[in-house]
């Protein structure tokens, strides 16, 4: 537990004053009090390349009338700072008439564990596994050219001051483990990156050798990639694997339904409620309540619990994702994704676990029907232009399709489609749904969260894929 | 009020000097503070006003070959102990790297010539509003345009770097931006583009209603886009696109991407990377530019570098500690390059576009898809199909892929070099690229 203001000339009361007064005839607002703890560790070249340990402290206060935001942040938690705050959203909000908004729903569920992941493990024995996992990677022969390793752990506290004094607070532990080789052959070099994450301990990834299986599938995806030869061009038949291609979903119709975009009508889909938007079969939820999942929160940065959200039901697409701010403007009530970065950001409605729950068909039965085509099972990073509805991801592993069967790999192309009308492209839905292994971070206004994807195998009629063979 | 020299100094000298008594043998210090005040505006009203207060210290300790590093926002003297204290104990156990240290005395910095970064202008959030309307309006005029989104911000920072070798310098710096991002709406197809102006003076940043027009012309010239075959087709990068050539060189000849023997330029130096009619600058010292630095995030110097002479690689940019491990000394590139750019070409917009009978214009490329180990490129695209030196019709949803290695080579570059972005580069054609559409 964090105490902002025991070592301040700020008590809890002043604070809870400030923030009373500022909100007095606003919609919304509240201030954001942050503390957080990061570290990381990175093994590069043989070496340990750098140690680093960050502690960050701030506050965020923000005041929403009608579509209007004023916000204000600074990491000098006094008096005087944030009444100096509270008279610069005062002069941006000269003229207002809300009425402050008290409702915020409650929850005793809590979807991790309050630990400090930092703490929990000493940075000897951390230094000591990334060497292991350096040896261990090495030892798989002459091949292996270069091995970066990583483990990043954050500890973050929040709590959330709203007008009138209610208090809501999360602590939030965050984990990553990384690691990146590169392999030389004949001349050629290629490079395989895994990593496994989420909101635990490191202990929970590591025990049993389960990072041998992180150097193990980085190895693999390098592997492959030394066979590969120049991916086609042209659009063609797409199946994907289960698991992190979802950030396909993400991309192309995910942030197309954040309720930003679709209040302002700047979304392909800000008129299609209701509307058919995929094929049958397709349902798509956005979960925040998954157990100890990267893209999971027992609240969302403005207190509200998160929950398992229906986008889209069976091909029809059902809800937004939505903050306070956008639910109030579109007459409908806070989804739970209302996120920042940190204390330095304003709030935006973004993904957390966003997911594609399975349908019954089998990858093989997906394999089978295409006579030419590719296989993709896995991604680098992916955009989207949310007006145009254009989105594109960048393969870091597939194969051929070539008569109902796996050729060779190919190289890494961009694959680019059209968010609005791909889901209507996906014509059978595997039943084998998978979740990413922990490593998503989206990005959007400059701000990056941690987020989690799923799916099953898909098939998709037709995408463009970007190779270099005609 | 952005904090001054003085007590950024001694917040610096005071982490150095525990440091050193809690047993680091050299340390350094950078301390930063920056304010800035954004202004949104969205369909003429008032959308959001953000006001942004930052204070930070990151400390690097050594004990030895031992290296480690803290940051913090939480500067209260009991949390700068602590975490210093933490910062020297996690030194202690970190092994040994023979190459870590600090730079070498003799390559930091100590002249500093005035490049008039600072501008000590203030605007006002009311006077932010009025050129944000003005925006709007002008980029009203045209019908099409439905939606529109403008920022202005006006940032100040300042900060000082030391180390305990006795260095300790820094500067203020300050940036004014503003942006406009239009959607234009035609039958059932939308489009957005923006345009922006960043300058380091309020008084060099372009006019509102010139912000304004050019975005909503650049949007509404986007609508109806057609989508074409795949095919091998000469390319032209707009001055948005054509500059991520440079960024990418940049990355693939630093130093670490070198020292780890991850970049497909590894071993080029002194070889033919690009045709021998190009030339690529790197000037830190370029009065008022974005770019533009004193020294390098470690203190030592910047000097003028022509990276590319004559198509011929001529340096890497190189750190202290990658340096070491190349036997190489710091060009003082620690962060990477500063203002770097293209020495512009010989014939004229207008005669590029006439080059070849049918040019791909690119306006746009969206995805992460540049490989530096290998130099393969594949992104996303969108743009214009331009025939006989005219623009046709809108093109997307299509990528543009290639090898790095060829497209240096394959590069004809216009007169147009200005000077929007510290990196910058003019209008560029490239032979070669495979575009795969339909």
């Amino acid at each position: 537990m964090s105490n902002f203001f025991n070592k301040s000339d700020l008590s809890r009361k002043d604070a809870e004053n400030i923030v009373s007064e500022t909100l007095n005839n606003c919609d919304d607002g509240e201030l954001y009090l942050e503390n957080s703890k990061s570290e990381s560790i990175i093994l590069d070249d043989n070496k340990i390349k750098s140690s680093s340990y960050s502690s960050d402290l701030g506050y965020g206060l923000r005041a929403v009338t009608g579509e209007v935001v004023a916000y204000s942040h600074s990491n000098e938690i006094s008096r005087n700072s944030l009444k100096q705050s509270s008279e610069n959203l005062y002069s941006t909000l000269k003229s207002k008439k809300g009425t402050y908004n008290h409702t915020i729903t409650k929850t005793n569920e809590k979807f991790y564990e309050d630990i400090n992941p930092i703490e929990e493990k000493s940075l000897n024995s951390k230094l000591e596994l990334l060497k292991e996992v350096n040896n261990y990677t090495r030892s798989k022969g002459a091949i292996v050219q270069q091995v970066t390793a990583s483990f990043a752990g954050e500890h973050k506290f929040i709590e959330i001051i709203r007008s009138g004094g209610e208090i809501l607070t999360d602590v939030r532990p965050l984990i990553r483990f990384n690691v990146s080789v590169m392999l030389e052959k004949n001349g050629k070099k290629e490079t395989g990156i895994y990593g496994i994450g989420g909101r635990q301990s490191y202990d929970e990834y590591l025990k049993n050798d389960n990072w041998k299986k992180v150097c193990d599938e980085a190895f693999r995806i390098a592997s492959v990639n030394l066979k590969s030869k120049p991916a086609p061009a042209g659009e063609m038949k797409v199946v994907l694997g289960p698991g992190w291609p979802a950030i396909l979903i993400h991309e192309a119709i995910g942030h197309g339904l954040e309720g930003d975009f679709n209040r302002k009508k700047t979304s392909a889909f800000h008129n299609l409620m209701g509307e058919r938007v995929a094929s049958e079969g397709v349902t798509i939820v956005d979960d925040g309540t998954l157990h100890k999942k990267r893209g999971s929160l027992t609240i969302d940065d403005e207190g509200t619990p998160t929950e398992r959200t229906v986008l889209i039901e069976n091909g029809i697409l059902k809800n937004f994702m939505q903050d306070r701010l956008n639910a109030r403007l579109m007459n409908t009530k806070s989804t739970g994704n209302g996120r920042r970065e940190s204390y330095q950001h304003v709030v935006l409605p973004r993904m957390r676990n966003t997911m594609m729950l399975n349908g019954k068909h089998t990858q093989e039965e997906m394999i089978k029907s295409v006579d030419k085509g590719i296989f993709a099972v896995s991604f680098g990073g992916g955009q989207v232009d949310i007006t145009s509805g254009k989105f594109v991801f960048n393969c870091t592993e597939a194969y051929e399709i070539i008569n109902g069967k796996i050729g060779s790999s190919i190289k890494g192309a961009t694959l680019i489609g059209d968010g609005p009308s791909i889901l209507k492209e996906v014509s059978l839905v595997g039943n084998n749904m998978m979740l990413d292994p922990g490593i998503g971070t989206c990005g959007k206004a400059g701000q990056g969260v941690p987020v989690g994807v799923a799916q099953p195998s898909i098939l998709i009629n037709k995408m463009t894929v970007g190779g270099t063979r005609l | 009020m952005i904090k001054d020299q003085d007590y950024l100094k001694k917040t610096a000298s005071y982490c150095i000097d525990l440091a050193n008594q809690l047993g680091a043998t050299s340390s350094s210090a950078a301390v930063m503070h920056s304010i800035s005040e954004t202004v949104n505006f969205r369909n003429k009203k008032l959308d959001e006003s953000d006001r942004s207060d930052s204070l930070g210290v990151s400390l690097t300790t050594y004990v030895g070959k031992k290296k480690s590093s803290i940051s913090s926002s939480n500067l209260s003297e009991k949390n700068i102990k602590t975490l210093i204290q933490r910062c020297i104990d996690t030194t202690k156990i970190t092994p040994e790297d023979e190459f870590n240290s600090l730079p070498d005395k003799d390559l930091l910095a100590t002249e500093i010539k005035d490049l008039n970064l600072y501008d000590n202008d203030h605007i006002d959030n009311d006077e932010k509003i009025e050129y944000l309307k003005e925006v709007e309006e002008s980029a009203c005029e045209k019908k099409e345009i439905i939606n529109t989104e403008t920022s202005f911000s006006e940032t100040k920072s300042n900060f000082i770097l030391a180390n305990s070798d006795g260095f300790s310098n820094g500067y203020k710096s300050s940036s004014f931006s503003a942006s406009c991002v239009a959607v234009a709406k035609n039958n059932e197809n939308m489009e957005r583009d923006y345009e922006f102006t960043s300058t380091c003076h309020l008084l060099d940043m372009a006019k509102p209603n010139q912000i304004g027009s050019i975005a909503a012309k650049k949007t509404i010239q986007k609508l109806n886009p057609q989508k074409i075959e795949s095919e091998k087709i000469s390319i032209i990068f707009d001055r948005r696109i054509s500059k991520g050539i440079l960024s990418t060189l940049a990355n693939a000849i630093s130093a670490s991407l070198i020292a780890r023997g991850t970049s497909f330029l590894k071993d080029k130096i002194n070889e033919e990377i690009f045709s021998n009619s190009i030339n690529i600058y790197d000037k830190p010292n370029i009065i008022k530019g974005l770019g533009s630095r004193y020294f390098d995030s470690e203190g030592v110097k910047t000097e003028e570098l022509k990276l590319v002479d004559k198509g011929i690689l001529k340096h890497y940019l190189v750190d202290t500690y990658n340096g070491k491990k190349l036997n190489l000394k710091s060009n003082g590139r620690n962060g990477g390059s500063s203002n770097l750019f293209f020495e512009k070409g010989s014939i004229s917009y207008k005669d590029l576009l006439n080059l070849n009978s049918k040019n791909l214009y690119i306006t746009e490329t969206i995805g992460h898809g540049s490989n530096l180990v290998t130099g393969d490129y594949s992104v996303g695209a969108s743009g214009f199909m331009i025939e006989n030196g005219v623009f046709k019709y809108p093109v997307s949803e299509i990528t543009i892929a290639g090898n790095f290695k060829d497209i240096f080579k394959n590069i004809t570059l216009a007169n147009d070099l200005e000077f929007k972005y510290a990196t910058n580069a003019p209008t560029m054609l490239i032979e070669g690229m495979v575009v795969a559409g339909k």
